[in-house]
């Protein structure tokens, strides 16, 4: 690690304060990603802005037909919640399916969309739930937010507060982990929300999470597996790596979305 | 018989202090006024080191010294060892290239030891190690595939071509009569995967030098201390000797990597006098992952010769094994006596000829990992075996059955004299447990769900308790490998153990009393095991080879019949009685057909008193040591089947049953044994179908050089195991082990990859068998479809 300036601010407006005041600051949440990262020294923040204090970014709220999270809810909050299991099961079993319990007690919901790795979990749920992203200085439409590996739409001296999900009529994540490193090697999302129906992949793509529109269509005339049986992404948009080539998860991703369709509850 | 002798499933000991955290590991330790050290590693898989820039790094805060090759030279301590020496077929000797403490003028892999940072704190030491500019230019990289190709990189000048040895063992003439008179024969070519140990703790070291006493201590994650402590003195020169004290605390899982002799430990020791204070030095996981010698990584063609019903009658096999950058302590040994000894297997196989080439590449040194070559000769006799019996249309259990040695003692043509088995006996219990006859019903109920159901066998045999010094020596050792124990009883009777076996993870500390309690009577709360440290046991071979029972044992064994006799002998005087009449039972010594007795304290008292008996005949004190050499190897073997279930449209493979049926000879504790087998099957069900090594063709860079990528197992990934014993009493020590450590994963791999190529009808899946390649495998062939 190199050395930096360690804030534990007390509120979200000292927090957005410090983010806009130091030279090359980094808000640290959970620190499952952020901490590994500077212990091997490929990051060199001058500040880091620890979250941790901040309640105020870490509930949940279940009002009309949304849910509401927190930015620094833990995943597993998100994954033992009474509201999510009931309006949203299948988020709930996304936050239980991520990394290992140490993991989900620490990692949070904000710190997963804004790293947006390409292997995570919720970019998949955030963009086919259409969810809304909230953030110290506006609101983020999912199909906004995810720019590429890595990359969102959030400006430096942005601080993601909250997500809004809808309650979907039906939905399911079905992941194919990595069997090293048990990210998604592929996770599909598949949901049908009073705003249509949405099939998002995760680890599979060279641009991280994308939909597949061919599926959703089909699925909006016919939801079944075998409606989407025949459909196939494009190899050369995948990932490929040592673990599985390009081939492997494009026919993983029709695999693993036929699953999915079948599981939605 | 006391109720912690042998055979009972005593609860380990030693759980207690490490499930509370109370156990001590090297980094658990901290010495006054302790530096720190941080080694700068090649970024390169194969470069000279033009020069080295250390002005602005030591000028960094908190540093002490940079030390670097020049330094090591400068001190004339010489490099690191292979204590085994291997000769090639025209008789030369192998070509060992240098193995330096820190690079001077090349490195050879990405990890390869260059400079020595050494500061205040382990940060300043991190930072300054970023200061450190070293320039490089840059050589290609050199991989086991094209390492002997024409015009292939040089590793080392002393060994033209990359080879190191090529190796030769068995009677190529008679193999090749038999190829000639064969029937028919089966042909495989074969890769054993390269596996990283990854032991929990990682590898660490502190460096004491104490001027005053012009003495050295060296804590260090050690499974052989003395061993450790032999090679710092007589070969890389840091001290004398009997100037050197090596201590291996609470060490947790070696596996092998941490039998060797590392630059880390070395420098640490070395430089603590330079800069007269203790040096601590800690691996990181990802040190861990670059830097610790790997194990397996071979490439094997093997041709079986069979007669026309099915009798074997000869084998041949010519191997590539990569040694990596540098021969490590044991290397030369693991792809040649301890391989190629074993390629008989369970069968009566008249003619064997084996060849292997030993060659350099530029990834980390290869050397023993558990199970350590014998894996890898099991892997080639059992999917040859299972090949042989699919291409011929035998069942593959009968098959194994008809060619099973079924006489002792077995003389193999590749030296190794099998001295007792029942190999019917594991295969037909194994059959049994893993209900091979319903093995169609299950496979029809799994295609109706939609999956490949497939079963596999191995019915493998290894070696251990290695071994009979003289034996090896003759085969190129230049150590002995018997082991030592002291067994010292204090006046209240209360029993220090000292032996050369070290415990990390084996249980010793409970087997290792449970022995002492049934041969004393006493409980084991009077009973203390002491390894691990040069200042306190007299020596020790180290544990390794799953040798601790069948060689460490023995050795108690032997100290404590000494012990006993002297005792017997104090109890006879005290007693007036005859020495013959005095029997040690229940912890009392007593006059046969009478009722004159004496507890074990009273006698062990008054050795000490000196009263009531002659001293002038007998000693006064109690205390015993002896060095136990075995008489052969052991010979632990067994039948492993394993059932699994593949999802032909993900390609996963899941373990559905696997059962492991095992002659381990006695059994001192049952549950520890358990253990041991439970971690070795799943470092062998690891290596078929998770683990993998993987250095990038052209860059020589570790491609799986973290969990990210690099595949251990998890518990869920595993059902539970069926196991059972059949044990047969090795002959050849006086308790009759054989050894039970590495069996598992010995064993397994063969099991699994024959459960998958019949499950999908296909003849070779390379280890790991991966989901992706699973996947592949089916897309290639036609044949495999759930019903
Ligand atoms: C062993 C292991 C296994 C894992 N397995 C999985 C898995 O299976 N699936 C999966 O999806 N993930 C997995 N993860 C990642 C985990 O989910 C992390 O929690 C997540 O990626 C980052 O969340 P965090 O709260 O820890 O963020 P941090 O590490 O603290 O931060 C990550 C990044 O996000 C930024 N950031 C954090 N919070 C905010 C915010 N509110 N607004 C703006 N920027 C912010 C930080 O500045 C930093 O750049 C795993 C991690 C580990 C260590």
């Amino acid at each position: 690690m190199y050395q930096f300036d360690y804030h534990r601010p007390a509120n979200l407006k000292e927090a957005a304060e410090l983010l806009t005041k130091c030279d090359e600051a980094k808000i640290l949440a959970g620190g499952q990603t952020l901490i590994p990262t500077l212990k091997q020294r490929l990051a060199m923040p001058s500040d880091l802005i620890d979250l941790g204090a901040l309640k105020e970014l870490s509930f949940i709220k279940a009002e009309g037909d949304a849910i509401m999270i927190g930015a620094a809810t833990p995943h597993a909050d998100v994954a033992v919640n009474a509201d999510v299991r009931k309006h949203l099961p299948s988020l709930a079993k996304l936050a239980e399916g991520i990394g290992d319990p140490a993991v989900r007690h620490k990692g949070t919901i904000g710190g997963s969309l804004a790293n947006n790795d390409p292997s995570a979990d919720y970019p998949a749920a955030v963009l086919a739930l259409d969810a809304k992203i909230h953030t110290t200085k506006r609101l983020i439409e999912a199909d906004e937010f995810f720019k590429g590996m890595f990359e969102t739409a959030l400006g430096e001296d942005e601080i993601i507060t909250e997500i809004t999900f809808p309650h979907p009529k039906r939905a399911a994540y079905v992941k194919f982990p990595n069997p090293a490193s048990r990210y998604a090697m592929v996770g599909v999302f598949v949901a049908e929300t009073p705003m249509g129906i949405r099939v998002a992949v995760t680890g599979a793509g060279q641009e991280g999470v994308f939909r597949v529109k061919e599926m959703e269509d089909a699925l909006a005339k016919d939801w079944s597996a075998d409606a989407i049986s025949g459909i196939k992404v494009p190899a050369e948009n995948m990932l490929s790596d040592l673990h599985g080539d390009a081939e492997y998860r494009a026919h993983l991703v029709t695999v693993i979305a036929k699953r999915a369709v079948a599981a939605a509850i | 018989m006391s109720e912690w002798g042998i055979g009972k499933p005593v609860r380990r000991r030693e759980d207690d202090r490490f499930i509370r955290g109370r156990g001590q590991y090297t980094d658990d330790i901290n010495r006054p006024n302790q530096t720190h050290a941080v080694f700068v590693r090649s970024p390169h898989a194969h470069a000279l080191i033009r020069s080295i820039d250390l002005e602005e790094a030591n000028a960094a805060p908190g540093v002490l010294a940079i030390l670097t090759g020049k330094d090591v030279a400068e001190d004339g301590l010489a490099g690191l060892i292979c204590g085994w020496t291997v000769h090639s077929k025209d008789g030369s000797e192998m070509k060992a290239g240098g193995h330096p403490i820190l690079a001077a003028e090349k490195v050879r892999y990405v990890g390869d030891h260059v400079v020595l940072v050494l500061a205040e704190t382990k940060a300043q030491a991190l930072a300054a190690a970023d200061l450190v500019l070293v320039d490089y230019e840059p050589l290609p990289a050199v991989s086991l595939k094209n390492s002997t190709e024409p015009g292939s990189a040089q590793v080392h000048d002393e060994a033209p071509g990359n080879l190191c040895f090529e190796w030769e063992l068995g009677d190529k003439a008679a193999t090749e009569d038999a190829f000639s008179k064969a029937a028919r024969t089966v042909s495989i070519d074969l890769a054993n995967n390269r596996l990283v140990p990854n032991a929990m703790e990682p590898r660490a070291a502190i460096g004491d030098y104490d001027a005053g006493r012009d003495e050295y201590t060296l804590w260090t994650t050690s499974q052989n201390p003395h061993v450790a402590r032999l090679v710092l003195s007589a070969f890389v020169g840091v001290a004398p000797e009997h100037k050197l004290r090596v201590i291996a605390p609470d060490v947790g899982g070696g596996f092998g990597s941490k039998i060797f002799i590392y630059p880390e430990e070395t420098a640490c020791a070395w430089a603590s006098k330079k800069i007269g204070r203790p040096i601590k030095w800690t691996a990181d996981r990802s040190e861990a992952f670059l830097a610790d010698a790997h194990g397996r990584d071979h490439l094997s063609h093997a041709e079986l010769a069979l007669d026309e019903d099915g009798k074997f009658l000869g084998l041949k096999v010519k191997t590539k094994a990569n040694l990596g950058a540098y021969l490590s302590t044991f290397s030369a040994a693991v792809p040649t006596y301890l391989y190629g000894t074993l390629l008989s297997g369970q069968y009566d196989i008249p003619a064997i000829y084996v060849e292997v080439d030993g060659v350099y590449t530029t990834t980390s040194p290869v050397d023993a990992y558990r199970g350590a070559g014998r894996p890898e000769a099991t892997y080639i006799v059992e999917r040859i075996v299972e090949t042989a019996a699919r291409e011929t249309g035998f069942d593959p259990a009968e098959m194994r059955r008809m060619n099973f040695v079924k006489t002792f003692p077995h003389q193999t043509p590749v030296i190794m004299n099998y001295d007792i088995g029942d190999f019917e006996a594991s295969l037909d219990k194994a059959l049994e447990v893993a209900d091979y006859a319903g093995f169609p019903d299950r496979k029809e109920e799994a295609a109706k769900r939609g999956k490949l159901r497939g079963i596999g066998f191995s019915t493998y045999i290894e070696a251990c308790g290695i071994a009979p010094s003289a034996a090896v020596g003759s085969l190129g050792a230049g150590v002995g490998l018997w082991e030592s124990a002291e067994v010292q009883v204090a006046p209240t009777g209360k029993i220090e153990v000292f032996t050369g076996s070290h415990s990390h993870g084996q249980g010793h500390e409970t087997t290792f009393a449970q022995l002492v309690s049934e041969r004393t009577g006493l409980p084991l709360e009077d009973i203390e095991i002491i390894h691990g440290d040069t200042g306190r046991v007299q020596f020790g071979m180290g544990t390794y080879g799953s040798r601790s029972g069948a060689v460490g044992m023995s050795a108690i064994f032997k100290a404590i019949d000494k012990v006993e006799a002297k005792a017997r002998k104090i109890a006879a005087q005290l007693m007036e009685a005859a020495e013959d009449d005095v029997v040690l039972e229940n912890g009392a010594f007593t006059v046969k057909g009478t009722d004159k007795s004496l507890s074990w304290p009273e006698v062990t008292l008054a050795a000490y008193t000196g009263h009531g008996f002659d001293t002038a005949e007998i000693e006064p004190g109690l205390k015993e040591s002896a060095f136990y050499d075995p008489l052969n190897f052991t010979f632990p073997a067994g039948c492993h089947i394993c059932e699994v279930e593949i999802d032909p449209e993900t390609g996963v493979t899941e373990i559905v049953n696997f059962t492991a049926i095992d002659d381990f000879g006695t059994i001192i504790n049952p549950m520890i044994v358990e253990g041991q087998v439970h971690g070795g099957l799943v470092q062998g069900i690891g290596q078929a179908l998770y683990e993998h090594g993987i250095y990038d063709e052209e860059s020589g860079q570790l491609m799986t050089g973290s969990f990210m990528d690099y595949c251990m197992p998890r518990a869920d990934n595993f059902p539970g195991f069926k196991l059972g014993f059949t044990p047969t009493v090795c002959p050849s020590n006086p308790m009759g082990m054989k050894g039970c450590g590495e069996a598992g994963a010995i064993g397994s791999p063969p099991a699994v990859i024959n459960a998958i190529t019949d499950a999908l009808g296909i003849k070779d899946i390379p280890m790991p068998a991966t989901p992706a390649r699973v996947w592949a495998a089916i897309q290639n062939s036609a044949t495999p479809k759930a019903a």
